[in-house]
């Protein structure tokens, strides 16, 4: 078979990375838009849609409540992901198999199934504030990729290092400060980003959990596009976009973009 | 004895370290969910008397068909493309070859809503695709195309191809490229090599590229409530409708119930599949 691959199949990729990018083009077109209405191609360009978001309040509240839903979720879920996938790992004959599995639920399980049932039998049932069930439902959304990522770096960790500085007289917590965690550095940076980004582009389980005063910019963007039609959503999205570049730039310096796509 | 003892402590030192995880996951997942499902069969009118009430109804079984289809379609649709695209992005140059899946990873990084929104503005009465086929004479008036099955389509295939693309590399680029150069050299035409040597061994790749794919679309929210409206109910619009809007809890748990079924049935009965018809697996 010849390396090179067939023109039709180039073409037909050609239109899937075409179809994939222009809406998104779009979007940044239209908040680029002088108008009061949505439109491509924009017909003026102004930044007045950027100045929008942060003068409606609910976009202000809902950013921040989603920027520290996502760092409280990821950091929770980085504090028992990393021990749990140190477990399956260095004692992968103690432990049984369906734990490996256990962790990977909460993708497992539709994620709007989720969201309910923690409304209906946690929030509901113990009364608990909707902050605290927005974290735990974005901990456990996020903990499968956490206990993914860190046990494919663990994969590649030689346990006989650590053995060594055990025998050697070093305790093991400090073994696992000094040489585990520095060996899998990359992985827990890995970990961190999409877990975030995934925390905060979350909408099926936040979808339940919100409340008077409480709510997460996916949410915020669901509920303005079904009342107003204005550029101010597209220039949301632009800024997410932003901020989803700025980590693929990060990535990018510390571990090399190919890592995502393992 | 000794290492038999060193093992035991090492298993519970193994528990220890894995038992807040497990017991978040056990007790805000497993419970949760457990409860909601056992609800249902408690019901005051009989043990499976919600179910009942479920398929008896037109509309909410049609919901359940139309919700089947639109995956079903959706994820043939991303097969398909998503395959050929694959199979040019794990044959390109060392360059261009990162560019792709770069370019693949960063529509997937972008948050549903904003990637729903997207199509929300060009399949609009008054969108960028109405005002082309306007401009150009094809069509006299805006066509409908929000609110469609179609229109739901399109931005869940949206949703997913790169997802299957991602995937898809992966399992070809794992697949040796001696193999494909003895078909060849054998005298296999490129359409032989592709039907009898790629695709069986690109076959477990692929299904749980639809596994993925299926579960996802059956599932999503966000798509089918921004393009679908009212008009194309699915399970899950319908489900946070019931909860939110009639507070039907039992009606909500029901649906909730019949989702997660069809999910982990799916999900088991095409991995044992994929690892049963693996031609690579010794």
């Amino acid at each position: 078979m010849s390396d090179r691959p067939h023109p039709f199949l180039i073409v037909v990729t050609a239109l899937v990375y075409l179809f994939l990018m222009l809406p998104l083009v779009i979007v940044v077109g239209a908040a680029l838009s002088d108008t009061t209405y949505l439109t491509f191609p924009p017909q003026g360009l102004s930044l007045r849609w950027f100045e929008n978001i942060f003068e409606i309040s609910a976009f202000r509240r809902t950013i921040i409540t989603s920027l520290q839903i996502a760092f409280l979720g990821t950091m929770i879920a980085l504090l028992i992901g990393i021990p749990a996938a140190y477990a399956l790992n260095r004692f992968r004959i103690e432990l049984p198999k369906w734990l490996g599995t256990l962790f990977v639920l909460p993708i497992l399980v539709p994620e709007i199934v989720f969201g309910f049932a923690l409304l209906k039998s946690f929030t509901v049932g113990t009364g608990a504030p909707i902050f605290l069930s927005l974290l735990i439902g974005h901990t456990l959304i996020v903990l499968p990729y956490v206990v993914r990522v860190i046990s494919a770096s663990l994969a590649s960790f030689d346990f006989s290092v650590e053995e060594a500085a055990i025998s050697l007289g070093s305790s093991p917590v400090k073994t696992f400060f000094t040489i585990v965690l520095p060996n899998i550095r990359a992985g827990v940076i890995a970990a961190f980003i999409l877990a975030f980004i995934t925390s905060l582009n979350d909408v099926s389980v936040s979808l339940f959990l919100t409340g008077p005063g409480i709510s997460t910019l996916p949410i915020q963007i669901l509920a303005h596009v079904e009342q107003f039609f204005d550029p101010t959503v597209a220039s949301v999205s632009v800024l997410l976009m932003f901020l989803t570049v700025a980590v693929m730039a990060v990535v990018e310096r510390t571990l090399g973009l190919t890592f995502l796509a393992k | 004895m000794t290492s038999g003892l060193f093992r035991r402590r090492n298993g519970a030192t193994g528990w220890a370290l894995s038992a807040p995880a497990t017991l978040a996951v056990i007790g805000f997942l497993l419970v949760p969910i457990g409860a909601v499902i056992a609800g249902t069969f408690m019901d005051p009118r009989g043990v499976f008397a919600p179910y009942i009430s479920y398929f008896n109804s037109g509309f909410r079984t049609t919901v359940l068909f139309r919700t089947l289809q639109i995956a079903a379609l959706t994820t043939i649709t991303s097969l398909i493309f998503g395959f050929m695209t694959a199979y040019v992005v794990s044959r390109a140059p060392g360059k261009l070859k990162s560019l792709l899946i770069v370019a693949a990873v960063f529509p997937l990084l972008t948050g549903v809503v904003v990637r729903a929104f997207a199509w929300l503005i060009i399949l609009g009465r008054n969108g960028i695709l109405n005002q082309t086929l306007l401009a150009l004479g094809i069509t006299s008036e805006p066509l409908e195309m929000l609110y469609t099955q179609g229109a739901v389509i399109v931005g869940m295939v949206y949703l997913f191809v790169p997802l299957m693309v991602l995937s898809l590399v992966g399992v070809l680029e794992n697949i040796p490229r001696d193999v494909l150069q003895a078909s060849s050299s054998l005298g296999a035409s490129p359409l032989a090599t592709f039907w009898q040597v790629l695709l069986p061994l690109a076959v477990p790749g692929l299904i749980v590229g639809a596994v993925l794919v299926f579960t996802g679309s059956f599932t999503a929210y966000a798509t089918p409530q921004l393009l679908g409206g009212e008009r194309q109910t699915v399970l899950a619009t319908l489900l946070h409708q019931r909860a939110m809007v009639s507070f039907d809890w039992v009606g909500a748990s029901t649906i909730a119930a019949i989702m997660t079924v069809i999910t982990i049935t799916i999900v088991l009965a095409m991995s044992h599949i994929a690892r049963r018809i693996n031609p690579m697996a010794t």
